[in-house]
């Protein structure tokens, strides 16, 4: 059944139309003198001013690996990032250590590590995973390149963004 | 034919020519940034200083851009039609005074005594540009856009005729000149505190003249399909209306000539109804070469306050309905004109000076 919807009864006032014309227009030109003086907030004006000083601690950026008090790459490629990554961005070739070497205990260590950033989905199950606390998500959030190649961060630059992690993981130094 | 006349007139079509263009440029600026401001946000503000290079960078990339023919498109009439959409827009400005006299020469390209019936002739011209835009693009919103294009300019441009015709049955004369002289000694025609202030009967002839003023205004914002006329174009219907299935720099002879409509349109009014290039307490330009060159500011000036008056309109009102338009043009605006007239008459016959 067809409903009939009732038109609201306009007023003479209404019907001329030219009023809510005049008031609308006031309204606008409120809004422009408003944001002309600067007397309107606007969004922050993104590549100038930042928010980076403002990001919360829990802030998922960019996976970085870390290094340890001696300069260690704290990784020691048991990629479980790599099987826990669910677009699986990381790849990982692990390579061991000489058995004279200083590090000879730790046995492995990553010999590439790239982790594909059009890939990453900034999920922090690699930061989760991790046994040995080397993978942390930063707060970099603007990865861009020009080719997909640059899109691929590999260790060295994983470890710049990352930089050297204090404290807390110590099983493998030499008194134990 | 002497030379002066010929050289002087070649300045003149190349200076106003330049000075519009500019115009219109960064009339499309002022359309983003006020439309930015209206809405509180910041428009374009990057390129340059305050973003006031933006304009040069538009024009660049249109200018740039793949000059793309369809397969489908009725080829001569779709190359024909973005210049018929701004040829005639600019044409009109040959009759408008955009100045007094600049070392003894009227700044007018050509002051003939047919005034606004030219306009009238050229400005209904520009519709062919978009219903032929509309009908060679072989496309269902293109040619929607031409139609209602066609039917509304067609309606409007009734009320347009009807409104100027209280105008000249006051001053007796086409020539837009003529009105610009009689706005100088009588008082802009909707502004009678201009001048005499004490006369009772300018006063009196305000009243049709503003209605005049008001249905003209409101018919020349159909006329450039300018919201909250833009039924043509239409963006949420009809995709982009007539130009659709045009790019590069044929769309922005359209998108530009719709400015130059606009610009034209408020020279009109300007010319009509506002007093032209007269400023009270500004001498005109045979006092000197600085008061010609006022003069031309002035009018400018003025145009560009319509200009404005333009764009705060657009965003605030919201588009018609296609039959609220059609009544809107031939319910009350038509008849107001029709009724203004016969006012207008019986109160030059009954109350004379």
């Amino acid at each position: 059944m067809a409903i009939t919807v009732q038109r609201p009864k306009l007023n003479f006032r209404e019907r001329i139309y030219l009023p809510a014309i005049l008031s609308g227009m006031a309204i606008t030109i409120r809004h422009f003198k408003n944001m002309l003086f600067g007397r309107t907030k606007v969004t922050m004006q993104y590549p100038e001013e930042k928010w980076d000083s403002n990001l919360p601690e829990h802030y998922r950026g960019a996976p970085a690996l870390v290094k340890d008090d001696t300069g260690r790459v704290r990784c020691v490629a048991c990629q479980l990032c790599e099987f826990i990554c669910p677009p699986r961005a990381i790849k990982i070739i692990p390579g061991e250590f000489s058995p004279n070497d200083k590090f000879a205990k730790v046995e492995k260590y990553p010999h590439e590590f790239d982790i594909d950033m059009i890939r990453c989905i900034y999920c922090g199950m690699c930061e989760e995973v991790c046994p040995e606390q080397a993978i942390y998500l930063r707060k970099d959030y603007a990865i861009t390149g020009f080719t997909r190649a640059d899109m691929v961060h590999n260790k060295e630059k994983l470890l710049e963004i990352g930089g050297v992690m204090h404290g807390v993981v110590l099983k493998w130094n030499e008194k134990k | 034919m002497d030379y002066a006349f010929l050289f002087s007139s070649l300045i003149k079509i190349v200076a106003l020519f330049t000075v519009v263009l500019g115009i219109m440029n960064y009339a499309v600026y002022a359309e983003r940034r006020i439309s930015a401001l209206i809405q509180d946000r910041l428009g374009p503000n990057r390129v340059g200083p305050a973003g006031l290079f933006q304009p040069i960078a538009d024009a660049a990339k249109f200018l740039l851009k793949e000059d793309f023919t369809p397969a489908h498109v009725n080829t001569f009439y779709y190359w024909l039609a973005p210049c018929l959409a701004m040829v005639p827009a600019i044409t009109t400005l040959a009759v408008v005074p955009f100045g007094s006299t600049l070392f003894g020469v009227p700044m007018v390209i050509a002051d003939i005594n047919v005034g606004v019936l030219f306009v009238f002739a050229i400005a209904s011209l520009g519709v062919y540009g978009i219903v032929l835009a509309g009908w060679s693009s072989n496309s269902k919103y293109a040619f929607l856009g031409g139609v209602r294009s066609s039917s509304q300019m067609i309606s409007y441009e009734l009320s347009l005729g009807l409104a100027v015709i209280p105008v000249f049955l006051l001053i007796g004369q086409l020539r837009l000149t003529e009105v610009v002289r009689y706005q100088i000694e009588n008082g802009w025609l909707i502004a009678p505190f201009i001048g005499d202030w004490g006369n009772l009967h300018k006063w009196l002839l305000t009243i049709p003249m503003f209605i005049s003023f008001v249905v003209f205004t409101i018919a020349i914002f159909a006329e450039t399909n300018r919201l909250p006329f833009d039924l043509p174009e239409a963006e949420t219907e009809l995709v982009g209306g007539y130009h659709t299935e045009y790019g590069s720099m044929k769309f922005g002879l359209f998108f530009l000539g719709e400015y130059v409509a606009m610009i034209t349109g408020s020279a009109i009014i300007v010319t009509l109804f506002l007093g032209g290039w007269h400023f009270p307490w500004v001498p005109d330009g045979s006092h000197g070469w600085g008061w010609g060159l006022l003069n031309i500011f002035i009018f400018f000036s003025k145009v560009a306050v319509l200009l404005f008056f333009f764009i705060w309109v657009r965003w605030t009102l919201p588009r018609f309905r296609y039959d609220q338009l059609m009544r809107l043009g031939w319910v009350f605006f038509f008849e107001i004109a029709l009724v203004n007239i016969f006012l207008m008459a019986i109160l030059l016959a009954y109350f004379p000076q």
